[in-house]
């Protein structure tokens, strides 16, 4: 039982109608991989690769058609109730109660968690994901960036061993992006597996241990960066200018505002 | 068990933080018992028995009024939960799948019954009376809150498959507008034959009679277990839909 998540030919299918005919789609043809503790996994995939699928039957939000999952050892389907004491899940739309505060958000989640000293492991949460300031303000009136924070210090609360993360960082600005990759980085060097999906590349190179391209139903390619490149053909030395991109410019100019 | 308190002192905090959907829920029915009272009680005078206060005699109907466009909010607050994902959070949670329904449906029973208190103080105000003892406002009580239970259970079902905020409350408008058609303002004597048809074999006015009668201290007749009848079918019924809906979303989205 050393894997944190095992995922063996797991198959999902959906019935849609399409003119009037009742049809199932195949969203996943039989999916495997397997995550060790403390990684930090990325399921690559464009929209509807079946990410958020995968994602639902992992997190005992949705049961499979056929193969079988396991998180910590249980089986998702047999033991849902073991499954969810480890994990945690942060969806793809930060799932915040506008009309708590930050702070009652975390200490609801603590209590439902049935963590002791709630209202401690709140205080230290908003601390450590620079909420203090807000702590007494609604979710309701943060920006993106800081629900995406208080949506992430919800999920840690109770030190689940993985964490689950559906497009972490859809719809941030950039400070926000590098806020949440600064964040998952240091979760993973204090042991917690990371099993995050997104479809943006540099967002998959940056931040993963090991990346799974799901594309068809199926993984196509899983390694590391390193093993994912010796897929392509050796890289040819050429000399090019190096222009600063866009994100440069703009975070440099941000920075430099910041600075005075 | 806990888990569905600390879900529905969450809720609870919705409502006290926007004190408005209290309000607004018993606005309405408020203004029709003014309308009624000031406004057409004179003229009904004749269509009643002789003596009867007409603030008395329709504020039960205004109760299920104001009970039946209460749960449209329970309906539009599944809906926000559902939207924003927080009941997949819960359910990826180690708490029981019922919890999170479970502390909707007593929110729905608490927020419901303070419309109602603020309705019977607004009564009181217009000149409704009663000198009914201990036992009967219990059974009025008991009457309300199983009236709220049914109609609770009808709004989880489209709180849950509704796709917009208009849809999830929708279904609530023909409910407010039963007890017009009714003993609720008028006796059903008094009404055409198949209105009358209609009236008399419809939930609201047994429920209405029973709530009247034990106020005005008379004897229930056959109209109490009409009534209770009514309340367990209709929730029964409401909800085996709503769990069916419940489970579908929540393993199948």
């Amino acid at each position: 039982m050393s894997n944190a998540i095992e995922v063996k030919g797991l198959t999902k299918s959906f019935k849609s109608t399409v003119k009037d005919s009742v049809q199932r789609t195949e969203v996943l043809k039989g999916v495997d991989f397997t995550v060790q503790p403390g990684e930090i996994f990325a399921l690559l995939g464009s929209n509807g690769a079946g990410k958020t699928t995968t994602i639902n039957i992992l997190t005992t939000l949705m049961s499979a058609d056929g193969g079988t999952a396991s998180i910590c050892g249980y089986d998702v389907a047999a033991q849902p109730d073991k499954v969810r004491q480890s994990i945690s899940l942060t969806g793809q739309f930060a799932a915040v109660d506008d009309i708590l505060t930050g702070r009652e958000n975390v200490i609801l989640i603590a209590k439902l968690r049935d963590v002791p000293h709630p209202d401690k492991v709140a205080d230290a949460l908003l601390e450590r994901f620079q909420l203090t300031d807000a702590a007494h303000k609604r979710a309701g009136l943060y920006s993106g960036g800081m629900k995406r924070r208080l949506d992430i210090a919800m999920s840690l609360t109770g030190q689940p061993p993985v964490i689950f993360l559906d497009e972490p960082t859809m719809g941030l600005d950039p400070e926000g992006r590098l806020e949440v990759w600064k964040m998952v980085q240091e979760l993973a060097q204090n042991g917690t597996t990371i099993l995050l999906t997104t479809q943006y590349l540099d967002e998959a190179e940056q931040l993963a241990d090991r990346i799974a391209i799901l594309n068809g139903g199926v993984i196509i390619a899983n390694g590391t960066m390193d093993e994912l490149k010796q897929l392509f053909p050796p890289a040819e030395t050429v000399y090019v200018e190096k222009q600063p991109s866009l994100e440069e410019i703009f975070l440099a100019i941000i920075g430099a505002k910041a600075g005075h | 068990m806990n888990k569905t308190g600390v879900l529905f002192g969450r809720l609870m905090r919705h409502i006290l933080r926007s004190p408005d959907t209290i309000i607004t829920v018993a606005l309405m029915p408020i203004a029709i018992l003014l309308m009624f009272v000031f406004v057409f009680g004179g003229a009904m005078k004749d269509a009643l028995p002789a003596g009867t206060n007409y603030a008395t005699y329709m504020l039960p109907g205004i109760l299920i009024m104001a009970i039946a466009s209460g749960i449209s909010y329970t309906a539009f607050r599944m809906f926000q939960d559902m939207q924003a994902g927080i009941f997949a959070r819960f359910n990826s949670m180690p708490i029981a799948r019922s919890s999170a329904l479970w502390a909707h449906v007593l929110t729905s029973l608490v927020s419901n019954l303070m419309t109602v208190v603020l309705i019977f103080l607004v009564g009181l105000l217009v000149g409704f009376r009663s000198g009914a003892g201990l036992l009967a406002w219990l059974g009025v009580a008991g009457m309300l809150i199983l009236t709220t239970l049914a109609l609770t259970w009808v709004a989880v079902t489209p709180g849950i498959k509704a796709t917009t905020m208009e849809g999830a409350s929708a279904f609530s408008y023909p409910l407010i507008f039963l007890p017009f058609i009714s003993s609720a303002f008028v006796p059903t004597s008094t009404m055409p034959l198949v209105l009358r048809v209609f009236a008399n074999y419809q939930p609201v006015t047994p429920i209405v009679n029973t709530i009247r009668n034990l106020l005005a201290e008379r004897p229930l007749g056959n109209d109490w277990w009409v009534a209770l009848l009514w309340c367990v079918g209709i929730t029964a019924v409401a909800y085996v839909f709503a769990i069916r809906s419940y489970n579908r979303r929540a393993l199948n989205r």
